[in-house]
């Protein structure tokens, strides 16, 4: 119960120890670290729950490390040429598929373009494609899914219906029509198609789960208590339906990121001259057998981005749930 | 560093787990011993046709393949030289280049049915004829009354046959041409042109599930999709009989799995080698790979209805962008040799003899930076300062060479942008767009023969509105060349006048060569005999098995 | 409950005709399908005007869709560009893409929940940390390649199984092609299961059973499993129609002739009977699909109730 975390905190961890292998096994350095001086501190006065998860994320070393890495694709997306003096799109077919070499650290592509320059400058379209087609996504499917779900009824059947229609469009389809009357070669037609495609996805879990929250007896409370809608969305679900939505947004960072390069392959994505993981990924992989350091670094690159989301999700929901306090 | 090491186990995992999987793969078994076992049937890789089955109406390789094996017509190309020589025809005489008496040879359809003249008027009225929709019509359009049968401007025909078209008995019939054209008798080995039994028009729904033909082989079954199974038609009255008992056509949705498939042991033959492998089949296979020239060019067309590509000086800037192109290295390193830089406007298969002129291109198709760069400024620069090279993305892997045609411009012009990839995602809107005049820039063109003459590398391509002058190229010069070709009877002095006409599509630069294809495939130990014949297709009777 | 599903498939309707009417138009839009049936070269106009009329592309677009919507209520889908009948290629394909799906969906529900479970409950472990690893591997690398690789090591190298599926595509031959198309939606089950069972555990009913004195197995199936469950019986749901009608890479590369592939072939070839064909099948799938998983609900959640 979001109202008084701390206890059911307090009871789970002291109650359950050793009771079972349950509780045993989690051995989260999580709770110890914020175990003390947290265990206090909410009945001393009543914050925000979004405070207190702000305060939980700034101590909660998984949210560091995932931060520094995010800060990091930021950095080299915005200034590529601090860590690679090349240019992406300096190939030499002369030099196809070479191994690592001084001064190309990470060797040679199958048009002899160097791996490291190109994997650097992937980022910026490629971080840039997977981070606001995943927020587009979350935030747009997350609204609809989670009001279908809180109101049901009537607004549940149109919004659902809807997201079945949505559903039944074919991406190869719907990339070919959608995207090839975009003339310009720019990101943002392809983040749009991503959202536009994606949404139902999310929408289905973010209904599912609020469903299931709305049931609970805290939300029963507050409706007695005559909270407003917003109120109870905001305050009382939202925080409570929101993992799955995490989980399912930060894996499909990943895929987003890999989508782009499907478009690409299709002749819609983004067009020559742009550089990205995604396309460089899908050159590569044909040539596996000969060549497995073209496909490796850029989707080295591209598990390191889905790794630091993915923590930094895991962080965001852990803070966000009561029970671990 | 420690993110270093990591990636360089898993580098190495990969390459030990490849390695091992290339050095395997031989050791399937060759089941049936010693000796060529000539019922034993084999297994080929296979692609769904586009369309039905009717010899008028196939015009890409994998429909071509099934034809090439269940029908013989006139004439049949030589699979070593590409020679048309006589087949189903005792004789074709003319005295004029127009009027043509043919007689065939006695020749019977795996069905029972006599091949009779009929069988051919019948089956060259069928495919002139509108109403039947069939794509390869126009090779008709030489006969008289095609423009009845198959009126250009989409108006109801008004004739059912070719007045052209006479049978005179059960084994003669006439033909009359509307122009001259000497070497109408050498297109006659095209499938288009095969005899039709009397089964075709009688059940045609009964004929496309199963059709019959004239050739080596019959179809047993076909499972449309997924399988057609040919086997040996013992009667078969040529001398072309089949070296084996049949062969096992199986769909492949993609040509990589046929290739793992051919490594594995499951499958016997693959035709089209994936890019990707190019480099293994060393390794893969040794020497049961085939790399065979065939009658394919690749070139890029230019929009000559767009101004800034059709005005004073822009054939020095398409000179230029050919002298940047790096043919040699591209061949060599995306292809692996499996194409030849071109150095001419048609194909080696032709033979010095046919037209094939090595060099003709001269200096213009010769790589070198410093006078591409050169050219480019005479000539007034790159319209807008970059070209964009488009192509359809959906079939064939045409943006990697795409991609490295554009670096190399790029390197040789030093400048990062001045060539780009521009991918369409269908080859129906890639044609649409052509037919539609909306290229801006060069595009691909690519140019299967139908039959080997250099007519056919030449007149369809740059003669004025000629059916696939895709960039709507027009040339007073050119095409008076070409016509007084046709005309001319003799044949070495009707080549010399098309090679006239060839060089003035290079003074032009109405096209840049790109390279010549060959075909390649890949086969199993069993088979022996194996060849390409110049359509890049297998030539099945002539395989052994065992 | 019954009144509900009535009314639930009562919506199909509409549904269903949104959908077709949306691809309809979304094929037509892509442009003339006829340019790409003649080679590298341009149909004659005549023939064209002739396979127009044919096709019936010739008139217009709403007259097109109701004249189609009309043959599909007989059942006759049409006719693909090749001469063969769409409901002949649907004959085919859909029995092997459900039995690939069934295969694919068994290994989400057997491998991705066990391994979610087993990590939920030792968060942090290094159980916890392979397992991400892996789930790493499977998102950054694509389908190709782990199918390619699969393909070659197991096919040709160790010769365990034929590389490519055959006609008949039984169970059998569609393990490994189901698990290189599960693969990256095991890793959002496992990531699913993994969440809710961790934050399931602390819930009062789980100490409840504990403080019973429950055998643990018990605990965590019938207690914690089940309420945990519901995310990710959305997911495999809403995953449905991804894996039936998407599975391109997948049914290219082990040479499965299913609904991914043929669907695919539709649209390039810009073959509005083929496209239509299938997606209005695979509409009905995703609204049964969706149907169930909400009445599923009910039953891991007494609380749910439809009236």
């Amino acid at each position: 119960m979001p109202e008084q975390p701390d206890d059911d905190g307090a009871i789970a961890a002291t109650g359950m120890g050793g009771a079972m292998d349950l509780a045993t096994s989690e051995g989260e350095t999580l709770e110890k670290t914020r175990g003390g001086p947290e265990g206090a501190g909410p009945q001393e006065k009543p914050r925000s729950l979004w405070s207190d998860a702000w305060r939980d994320l700034r101590r909660n070393p998984v949210f560091i490390i995932s931060g520094l890495i995010i800060l990091f694709l930021v950095f080299i997306s915005l200034w590529p040429s601090a860590i690679a003096s090349g240019s992406p799109l300096k190939c030499d077919l002369a030099k196809a598929q070479q191994g690592s070499q001084p001064g190309h650290p990470f060797g040679f592509n199958g048009q002899g373009c160097d791996v490291y320059t190109r994997t650097v400058y992937g980022a910026r379209t490629s971080v840039t494609v997977g981070v606001c087609a995943t927020l587009g996504v979350a935030l747009l499917g997350s609204v609809l899914g989670g009001l279908a779900g809180f109101f049901g009824g009537a607004s549940d059947s149109v919004l659902s219906r809807i997201t079945d229609i949505f559903f039944a469009i074919p991406v190869v389809l719907g990339g070919l029509v959608l995207l090839s009357v975009v003339t310009n070669n720019s990101i943002w037609p392809v983040i749009g198609f991503m959202v536009l495609l994606g949404w139902p996805q999310i929408s289905r879990i973010a209904r599912g789960s609020v469903i299931t929250v709305k049931q609970n007896d805290f939300v029963q409370a507050a409706r007695a208590l005559g909270a407003s809608n917003s109120r109870m969305l905001l305050r009382h679900i939202a925080p409570n339906a929101v993992a799955p939505v995490i989980v399912v947004a930060t894996i499909a960072l990943g895929t987003y990121i890999a989508l782009e390069a499907t478009l690409s392959y299709l002749g819609v994505g983004l067009k020559p001259p742009s550089v990205s993981w995604g396309i460089d990924i899908s050159a590569a992989s044909p040539y596996i057998r000969n060549a497995p350091h073209a496909l490796l670094w850029p989707s080295g690159a591209l598990a390191i981005t889905v790794l630091a989301f993915i923590m930094l999700g895991d962080a965001v929901r852990d803070a966000l749930d009561p029970k671990l306090r | 560093m420690r993110g270093a090491t990591h990636a360089k186990w898993a580098a190495c995992a990969v390459a030990v787990a490849l390695a091992a999987t290339a050095c395997g793969g031989d050791d399937s078994d060759s089941g049936s011993g010693t000796g060529s076992d000539s019922g034993a049937v084999l297994s080929s890789s296979w692609g769904d046709p586009q369309n039905p089955l009717e010899p008028a109406n196939t015009n890409e390789v994998q429909g071509g393949k099934v034809l090439d094996m269940i029908f013989r017509s006139l004439k049949k190309y030589d699979p070593e030289t590409g020679e048309a020589e006589d087949m189903l025809a005792e004789s074709i005489e003319t005295t004029d280049s127009q009027n043509f008496t043919i007689t065939i040879k006695d020749w019977t359809f795996s069905n029972g049915e006599k091949v009779t003249a009929k069988s051919f008027v019948d089956a060259w009225n069928y495919g002139a004829s509108l109403k039947n929709n069939q794509k390869n019509a126009y090779f008709f359009g030489y006969i008289e009354g095609y423009d009845k049968t198959h009126p250009e401007d989409g108006s109801k025909q008004s004739a059912d046959t070719l007045s052209g078209l006479k049978v005179v008995d059960d084994k003669t019939f006439t033909v009359k041409l509307s122009q001259k054209f000497s070497t109408f008798p050498e297109t006659l080995g095209y499938p288009a042109f095969a005899p039709l039994p009397q089964a075709f028009f009688d059940d045609h729904d009964a004929w496309l599930s199963k059709p019959v033909g004239n050739g080596p082989y019959a179809i047993d079954s076909y499972a449309k999709g997924s399988q057609m199974s040919l086997r040996a038609w013992d009667a078969y009255p040529g001398e072309d009989k089949a070296q084996n008992g049949g062969v096992d056509l199986k769909v492949y949705t993609d040509n990589n799995t046929a290739y793992t498939d051919l490594m594995a042991g499951n499958l016997d033959l693959v035709d089209d080698v994936p890019a990707s492998q190019l480099q293994n089949v060393q390794a893969d296979l040794g020497d049961r790979y085939l790399n065979t020239p065939a009658g394919i060019i690749q070139t890029l067309a230019f929009p000559f209805y767009d101004d800034d590509w059709n005005k004073a000086g822009m054939e020095k800037v398409r000179t230029g962008l050919s002298r940047a192109i790096d043919r040699e290295q591209i061949t060599e390193t995306i292809f692996q040799k499996t194409r030849t830089p071109a150095t001419d406007w048609t194909s080696p298969v032709l033979g010095e003899d046919g037209g094939f002129k090595e060099g003709l291109c001269g200096d213009a198709c010769e790589y070198d930076a410093d006078a591409a760069k050169r050219l480019i400024e005479e000539g007034g620069g790159l319209p807008g300062g970059q070209v964009k090279i488009t192509y359809n993305a959906d079939t064939g892997s045409h943006k990697e060479w795409v991609d490295a045609v554009c670096n190399s411009i790029n390197n040789a012009l030093d400048n990062e942008r001045a060539c780009v990839g521009n991918p369409v995602g269908t080859f129906a809107d890639f044609r649409s767009q052509i037919t539609d005049h909306k290229m801006s820039g060069p595009f691909r063109a690519g140019w299967q023969m139908d039959y080997p003459l250099i007519q056919n590398f030449l007149q369809p391509l740059y003669y004025t509105n000629a059916s696939s002058n895709d960039g709507k190229w027009s040339n007073k010069e050119f095409d008076d060349l070409v016509d007084q070709a046709n005309a001319e009877s003799d044949t070495a002095k009707a080549i010399g006048l098309f090679q006239d006409a060839e060089e003035v599509v290079r003074d032009n630069m109405a096209a840049i060569p790109l390279w010549y294809q060959n075909g390649s495939a890949g086969y199993s130990e069993r088979l022996s005999d194996v060849r390409l014949n110049p359509f890049s297709v297998p030539v099945y009777n002539e395989i052994k098995v065992g | 409950m019954g009144r509900y599903v009535v009314r639930r498939l009562l919506q199909m309707i509409p549904v269903f005709i949104g959908a077709t009417l949306l691809i309809f138009l979304m094929v037509n839009v892509m442009g003339d399908p006829i340019a790409g049936l003649c080679g590298d070269r341009q149909c004659d106009p005549a023939t064209a005007a002739q396979l127009e009329k044919e096709f019936g592309l010739d008139k217009p677009v709403w007259q097109q869709y109701l004249t189609y919507m009309g043959n599909v209520f007989t059942g006759d889908f049409g006719t693909a560009f090749n001469g063969q009948e769409v409901t002949e290629l649907m004959s085919t394909a859909f029995p092997v893409t459900i039995r690939l799906t069934i295969v694919a969906i068994l290994f989400e529900i057997v491998i991705g929940i066990t391994l979610g479970v087993v990590t939920g409950l030792r968060r942090g472990r290094p159980v916890d940390t392979g397992v991400l690893l892996v789930t790493l591997v499977v998102i950054s690398v694509p389908t190709f390649v782990t199918g390619l690789l699969l393909q070659l090591l197991l096919g040709v190298e160790w010769g365990w199984i034929k590389p490519s599926v055959s006609t008949d595509a039984t169970f059998d031959e569609l393990i490994v092609p189901g698990l290189v198309l599960a693969s990256v939606s095991l890793a959002y089950v496992t990531r699913l299961t993994r969440t809710s069972i961790a934050e399931n555990k602390r819930s009062d009913y789980v100490r409840t059973a504990v403080a019973k004195g429950l055998p643990q197995r018990r605990v965590i199936t019938r207690h914690l499993l089940r309420n945990s469950l519901i995310p990710v019986v959305t997911f495999i749901g809403t995953d449905i129609g991804a894996l039936m009608g998407g599975a391109i890479v997948t049914e290219r590369i082990f040479n499965i002739h299913g609904v991914g592939y043929q669907l695919y072939q539709g649209i390039l070839r810009q073959n509005t009977q083929t496209v239509v064909g299938f997606v209005t099948v695979l509409v009905l799938v995703f609204l049964v699909a969706n149907l169930l998983v909400d009445l599923l609900y009910a039953v891991l959640d007494p609380r749910i109730r439809y009236a």
